[in-house]
């Protein structure tokens, strides 16, 4: 499936920034056998004094901007093509949940996708005995670990209430969990604290999802903003695979993938150091238009 | 020997009559079998020679020393941090040479196989693949930095500076108890307590072959000169702040070594490059030695919360323009579950085992290792594996011997199984006894030993002692200072000379006169509110005591001349009839104080310490509690002397460099102001009677008046001596006078013949007053000045201090 992308993410400050000094990750992945970026271009407004291009620790694409003058404001744009690949898993040939835990730990390994990086805490993920408990009570033992994964996942769809002002972007898991609501953010923060704390690897993906449903399909959430969902690692033999939460599917070519990381943390879009005294406020703007 | 003598006491035996070592540990005066060990007979014949008096006031020096040089450390509390005085245990440890150089040689081979495991784990990370380090224990590391995976170190290596926690075990040989790879601290105290305790036994010290400090601190330099890009100066020490628990050795050592010491924001990157913010402009740097967490040293790629560390930084590392002392992640080492490894790791990097081992661990992560801890636990420390606190520093939930710290009554079987992977044991630690003076008595107390090493050119240098923490009682757990614990000089003794040279490089041919430092832009910036608030003071307190003074006189707050002062005094926060305490330093005078304090405070490596301690008296002299009137003033009166001691001791002992610039300049536009905005109201024509009396009088030149003018005061000649006289060292335009000199020598006044803005302005401001008369100077043309003068102060941070 390919797609063009529109996007744009603008902070207004209230008072001047000087000094500013961001990490951007904006710009669609290139996975091999899974997505193909045929363009993107990523500007930044006002024009920064630097910019340098890098890929971090996960294989992300970074753009570092600085600013050495002050401004008011900051905005930043991606217009991309890219060649959506990816389709379901047709074969669950996931390890059973019962052996999930031994077999990461047999991975001796810490290269990015390791599955080592997405156990236990990480900066934005704290084990909670009540999210723990949550994900037990909704799998059974026989189950594999991609039947686990869909399994909580799906329940904390039909489970959680989708709702843009119950949290902020620094609201715990635990915290939107305890009120069942959230946004996108919470959905795959609170499924990650979920699986890690049954010892499933799992991981935070951030991206865009198609903006127009599909044929006779119902317009999916999140499509108005850059949005998030999990993954799981199912074993060594079937590796990854991908779960929205806030929509309850597996991945597939509706999602194009940007970032992916441990948590929010690592795949914040737009990262930031500014010397300013005041409050800001920023807005989103998405497209993602399927190309017939 | 007469039969009915007395038996003749040894006043060694006296002395060590209440040193008993208890069972099954080591001690590091006497040999197993009870004899003295020969490294601490001459000192303690020395010592042995002396009455108690004698030896209490020998240490009486030590201790006086350590009082005027300002050493404390921060004790944390519940909610909130006190400075405490250093706690010298004075008896050093006293080391053999031969037994030194054995410690040496292992924990150089030590190092070397951290700086090789350092580069794996951030490189082709060969350990976790052959199995020889667990990939969760590395993955879940908060100090294992994603970041620098991949990034080689400018310098070529990953560790240049390092402290290992040493102590001798029952058996007599030496343990590594812990090793100190992020930004090791103590290699200052080590300095401090060598000072101090040399002064406590200054004639033994000057004859004995004990090993100096000053041959490794030059090294230190000289290694800085090596790695950095450019002059020494640039080198620079890199702290969290004065809120540190090791803020007092960061400016100790700052000063001893003649280095900059920086905050984050003293920091910025340009085009991948770290510069310095100076008062120049910005600087570039290759050199910093960090005494922060890696985690707070950058907020763009590391935690992003900290407001400690500098943008950028983490991207200037990996363009490889900057070395790190240690690279940031180098704190992994430190995390105790490593020590479980240690072994098998030097066994296969090195094809040898460790020549001091460390202490015995078990990381639960292993079904081996776990089992065996489940079993073992009743005679074991069992804690978190990622902790990076020393075996002696009970932290959070510690089981030892079976039984938990903190009172839990969870069993710790459960634990270990519920938790295992987050678990290690270890064996319980058991340090040697060293000599402690308590009471009048030589008593034996749990030690261990801090070694700092150096990577030079020509490989690891030791530092020839260290410091020694010394228990407070038998239990090694209560052996830190937060803890009640002290610390001992450690004097490592040769059998031959030493070499006594100092730790500057001495011949230096042709002599060169060195160049002043560059002043960072924050360092400016504190100096110059430490002028304007260290003024501001002496003017407020001045017009206490004026005030008190006359309401002595009259005991009417409400007269008309009391009211117009009040209504000033208010324009400072100040209310007269009201003064806070000064601890709380909310408000009024004690606000005014703190402000100053807390300013000095960011800048102690910059003023001697008899400076800062003058400072200090003015701030704990109590001013609250004295009833209104004549006590109040008297009391006002006592600050003020305090005040000038202070001030004296600034501008008589402070090199004219930039840095005392920005205090001149601070204190004058401060003075310049507080003048014209008080002739603005007190020698108004509506100003109440005694309004002109009261002016000279809170302008300090009541003598000056009466020489110059012998009648009496009138708005004119009020006017002229106060703001307008360039002669009056108290008049507003004797000191704009003097903010137009010292700005004309700051970096950018004047460049090719170019005024730069803050120039301008100054020359407009000090025109505008100087072609004033005293007869056609108004109230609002006055305060029209004063408007002026305070504006000169937001230009000058615009231009120096941004």
């Amino acid at each position: 499936m390919l797609y063009d992308i529109k996007l744009t993410i603008s902070y207004d400050y209230e008072r001047l920034a000087d000094a500013g000094r961001h990490l951007l990750r904006l710009q669609p992945l290139n996975l091999d056998g899974e997505q193909r970026v045929v363009s993107s271009v990523l500007t930044v407004e006002p024009v920064p004094t630097e910019r340098s291009d890098r890929f971090d620790f996960f294989g992300n694409p970074v753009v570092e901007v600085s600013f050495a003058g002050s401004h008011f404001d900051m905005s930043c744009s991606v217009r991309a093509r890219v060649d959506r690949i990816q389709t379901p898993p047709s074969f669950d040939i996931s390890t059973p949940i019962s052996r999930i835990a031994e077999e990461a730990n047999s991975v001796s390994s810490l290269a990015p996708n390791a599955p080592a990086h997405f156990l236990g805490e990480s900066p934005r993920i704290a084990l909670d005995p009540t999210m723990t408990a949550y994900a037990r009570n909704n799998i059974l033992p026989g189950m594999t670990t991609m039947e686990a994964v869909c399994s909580i996942g799906t329940a904390l769809f039909n489970d959680m209430e989708f709702d843009p002002i119950a949290t902020t972007a620094d609201t715990p898991a635990a915290e939107a969990f305890e009120r069942r609501r959230g946004v996108c953010q919470d959905f795959t923060h609170i499924m990650i604290a979920c699986l890690r704390g049954i010892s499933v690897p799992a991981g935070y993906v951030s991206g865009f999802l198609r903006t127009l449903p599909p044929e006779n399909g119902p317009r999916l959430e999140g499509s108005d903003a850059m949005h998030a969902w999990v993954r799981a690692w199912c074993g060594k033999e079937f590796g990854w695979l991908e779960f929205d939460p806030t929509n309850a599917i597996v991945v597939g070519s509706d999602h194009i993938v940007v970032a992916r990381g441990r948590d929010y943390s690592d795949v914040n879009p737009v990262n930031g150091a500014m010397r300013t005294s005041g409050d800001q406020t920023s807005s989103q703007a998405v497209d993602v238009i399927p190309l017939p | 020997m007469p039969p009915n003598a007395p038996p003749m006491i040894d006043p060694l035996d006296q002395l060590l009559a209440n040193y008993q070592p208890p069972d099954g540990v080591a001690d590091e005066l006497y040999f197993p079998d009870g004899r003295v060990r020969p490294v601490w007979r001459n000192f303690l014949n020395h010592v042995s020679g002396q009455s108690t008096d004698e030896i209490l006031n020998r240490f009486g020096r030590g201790d006086q020393y350590l009082r005027d040089a300002g050493v404390f450390y921060r004790q944390y509390g519940a909610d909130e941090s006190i400075e405490r005085t250093w706690p010298l245990s004075h008896i050093p440890v006293l080391i053999d040479g031969d037994e030194w150089q054995w410690i040496s040689e292992g924990l150089v081979q030590r190092a070397d196989l951290l700086e090789e495991v350092c580069a794996d784990l951030y490189g082709a990370n060969r350990l976790v693949a052959d199995g020889h380090l667990p990939a969760s224990l590395i993955a879940s590391s908060r100090e294992w930095l994603r970041p620098m995976v991949g990034v080689t170190p400018r310098s070529g290596n990953f560790l240049h500076f390092l402290a290992f926690e040493i102590g001798r075990g029952p058996d007599g040989t030496w343990w590594v108890l812990g090793d100190r790879t992020q930004a090791p601290s103590g290699a200052g105290f080590a300095l401090e307590n060598r000072v101090a305790t040399s002064l406590a036994f200054a004639d033994y010290f000057r004859e004995a072959n004990i090993e100096r400090f000053a041959g490794f601190f030059r090294q230190f330099r000289r290694t800085l000169r090596e790695l950095s890009d450019d002059a020494f100066d640039q080198a620079t020490i890199m702290t969290p702040g004065p809120m540190n628990d090791t803020y007092f050795e960061h400016t100790y050592i700052a000063r001893y070594l003649g280095m900059n010491l920086l905050e984050g924001e003293d920091l910025v990157v340009e085009g991948g490059q770290v510069m310095m913010r100076t008062v120049e402009g910005p600087k570039p740097i290759s050199v910093i030695w960090r005494r922060l967490d890696a985690a707070f040293a950058d907020p763009l790629e590391l935690e992003e919360k900290s407001r400690l560390g500098t943008p950028g930084l983490v991207n200037a590392i990996r363009n490889g323009n900057v070395s790190m002392i240690n690279a940031l992640g180098a704190g992994v080492l430190e995390m105790r579950a490593f020590l479980a490894f240690m072994p098998r790791i030097c066994e296969h990097l090195r094809g040898e085992s460790l020549k001091i081992p460390n202490v015995a661990t078990w990381w639960c992560g292993q079904p081996t290792e776990h089992a065996h801890v489940l079993q073992n636990y009743d005679r074991m420390m069992v804690s978190w594996a990622r902790s990076i606190s020393l075996p002696f520093e009970v932290d959070g939930e510690t089981a030892i011997a079976g039984r938990f710290t903190n009172g839990s009554d969870m069993p710790v079987e459960d634990w270990i199984n519920a938790r295992g992977p987050d678990l290690v044991g270890q064996e319980a630690v058991k340090l040697s006894t060293s000599p402690a003076f308590v009471d009048g008595q030589i008593v034996a107390r749990p030690m261990s030993l801090r070694v700092f090493m150096l990577r030079t050119g020509n490989g690891w240098q030791v530092m020839p002692g260290g410091y020694a923490r010394i228990g407070r009682t038998d239990d090694p757990t209560a052996l830190t200072m937060q803890h009640g614990g002290s610390v001992s000089d450690v004097w490592v003794m040769r059998d031959h000379p030493v070499s006594k040279e100092g730790v500057l490089d001495g011949k230096q041919k042709p002599y060169l006169r060195a160049q002043p430092g560059l002043l960072p832009s924050r360092a400016a910036d504190n100096l110059f509110w430490l002028g304007r608030y260290v003024e501001r003071a002496e003017f407020v307190i001045r017009m206490l005591r004026a005030y008190h003074v006359r309401l002595a006189e009259t005991s009417d707050t409400n007269s008309a001349l009391l009211q117009s002062l009040s209504g000033f005094l208010q324009s400072y926060g100040v209310d007269p009839t009201l003064n806070g305490p000064i601890s709380s330093g909310t408000a009024g005078l004690g606000e005014i104080l703190n402000n100053a304090m807390s300013a000095a405070g960011k800048i102690r490596d910059r003023f001697s310490t008899d400076g800062w301690a003058a400072l200090h008296d003015v701030a704990n002299t109590a001013y609250d509690g004295f009833p209104p009137g004549m006590e109040t003033a008297n009391q006002m009166g006592v600050l003020l002397r305090k005040l000038s001691g202070f001030s004296g001791l600034v501008h008589e002992n402070m090199y004219r460099f930039a840095g005392w610039r920005f205090l001149t300049i601070g204190r004058s536009l401060e003075r310049a102001y507080g003048i014209l905005a008080m002739v603005a109201i007190l020698a108004d024509e509506n100003a109440p009677e005694g309004a002109l009396d009261l002016a000279i009088e809170i302008g300090d030149s009541v003598m000056t008046h009466r020489r110059r003018y012998a009648i009496t005061s009138t708005h004119e000649s009020v006017v002229d001596l106060l703001a307008l006289d360039e002669m009056n060292p108290r008049s507003a335009f004797y000191h704009l006078t003097e903010v137009k000199r010292q700005v004309d020598y700051l970096p950018g006044a004047n460049t090719n013949g170019q005024m730069s803005e803050l120039s301008k302005s100054i020359l407009k401001a000090h025109t505008a007053l100087a072609v004033e008369t005293a007869d056609r100077l108004s109230s609002a043309q006055a305060s029209q000045h004063a408007g002026q003068i305070s504006d000169l102060s937001e230009l000058i941070s615009q231009h120096y201090f941004r």
